[in-house]
């Protein structure tokens, strides 16, 4: 597989939220406004990169039985850091993403790729696949987040466009399904007229 | 170099070295990140205690009080102007809010009256609950020199039987800053009051 190939699968066609169905937790918990989709996608694609980079320059280090605790370890380190960093610098965003990005320990994207590409493939090629995955990542959730904020605040990224209350549903729980429902059905609509 | 076998002394020693990094980093960036995320808190409190003091510039003293059947304590913070007092700066709580927790700054004249309402904390649903934000909605509006001691002025919900107008398909959250601005009233009370009673 070409170098761009592994980075750019993320996007589309293998977009972890929209083609693969991983994250689904954060995918549907955060969106609530556009921002917060961003700022939940850069902080998983952090994450994504680090754990990729680590795991696969210690591949033969870990011996295979014990390979899960250490990349969850690993994987935990990354993300205490990066929610300790964004206490300290963005505390706006880390308010209102909460405990979710302590939630990127479990998310199955970043363990999905640790376990099925970085543990099996070099270096460079993990960097290249964990931002790629991160950055199709952060594009579905940012995109969710921009429909549901369109559509039940009136808003873009906190930029009021419509004054009023907007349809709530979307705001709410039942809404990022709907959302989410749609954008996938529109992967699988353009994937196929494609082939 | 070669994959390393799975045998216990190779398991144990990978797995050791790898939490005493891990650990080693976690501890860097917390020392690193401590002083500022401190940092952060007391300036939003400094702020919150600002904004619901209008015309207040100043020192103001902090007393922590713990109201009976409460979990958490309430911070009082008493404002003196040239000897006498202004008024203060009360950080409340709920513990009934829709996401179960937020805190309110209320900021009382001396005589009682609210002043001014701030949010410092909420995880309200965005777009519901979060209207109680002033930025928001004008919904805190309405608690502005009020004086939860008169009668006329009761500090519930209308749905509850008070004068509080709910926000539309919030009233929990509205319910829930009712009770944050309660407890914040009945703690400058017990603190005014046994303040008198030393003098």
């Amino acid at each position: 597989m070409s170098k761009v190939r592994i980075l750019t699968k993320g996007l589309l066609k293998e977009n972890p939220t929209l083609v693969l169905i991983l994250g689904m937790c954060p995918s549907l918990a955060v969106t609530t406004s556009a921002m917060n989709g961003l700022g939940m996608g850069l902080a998983t694609t952090f994450v994504l990169l680090m754990s990729n980079l680590l795991i696969s320059s210690l591949k033969n280090f870990i011996p295979d039985s014990v390979r899960i605790p250490a990349f969850i370890v690993i994987i935990a380190t990354f993300v205490s850091i990066v929610d300790l960093l964004m206490q300290s610098y963005l505390p706006a965003l880390s308010d209102s993403l909460g405990l979710f990005i302590k939630l990127i320990v479990v998310n199955c994207i970043v363990l999905g790729r640790a376990e099925a590409f970085a543990s099996k493939n070099s270096v460079f090629d993990s960097m290249l696949d964990g931002l790629g995955m991160g950055l199709g990542f952060t594009l579905s959730l940012t995109l969710i987040g921009i429909i549901r904020e369109l559509l039940g605040s009136g808003a873009i990224f906190g930029h009021t466009l419509i004054s009023g209350d907007g349809i709530l549903i979307f705001v709410l729980a039942p809404g990022a399904f709907i959302v989410l429902g749609f954008l996938i059905a529109l992967v699988r609509y353009l994937q196929r007229k494609k082939n | 170099m070669a994959k390393k076998e799975s045998n216990l002394r190779n398991m144990i020693f990978s797995l050791t070295l790898i939490v005493l990094v891990a650990s080693a980093a976690l501890a860097g960036v917390y020392v690193i990140t401590k002083p500022s995320i401190d940092g952060q808190q007391v300036a939003k409190t400094q702020e919150a205690i600002k904004a619901v003091l209008p015309g207040f510039s100043g020192k103001t003293e902090r007393v922590a009080i713990k109201l009976p059947n409460d979990a958490d304590s309430v911070f009082v913070n008493l404002a003196y102007q040239d000897g006498e007092l202004f008024g203060g700066a009360v950080q409340t709580y709920t513990d009934k809010a829709f996401k179960s927790y937020f805190s309110l700054m209320v900021g009382f004249d001396a005589a009682g009256n609210i002043l001014e309402t701030e949010v410092i904390k909420m995880e309200e649903t965005p777009g519901l609950g979060d209207k109680i934000d002033k930025s928001k909605s004008n919904f805190s509006e309405q608690f502005v020199k009020m004086c939860p001691a008169n009668n006329e002025f009761n500090l519930k919900v209308k749905k509850d039987g008070g004068t509080v107008d709910a926000i539309t398909a919030a009233t929990i959250s509205s319910r829930a800053y009712c009770d944050a601005v309660n407890r914040a009233a009945e703690a400058f009370d017990i603190v005014t009051k046994k303040g008198a009673n030393n003098e």
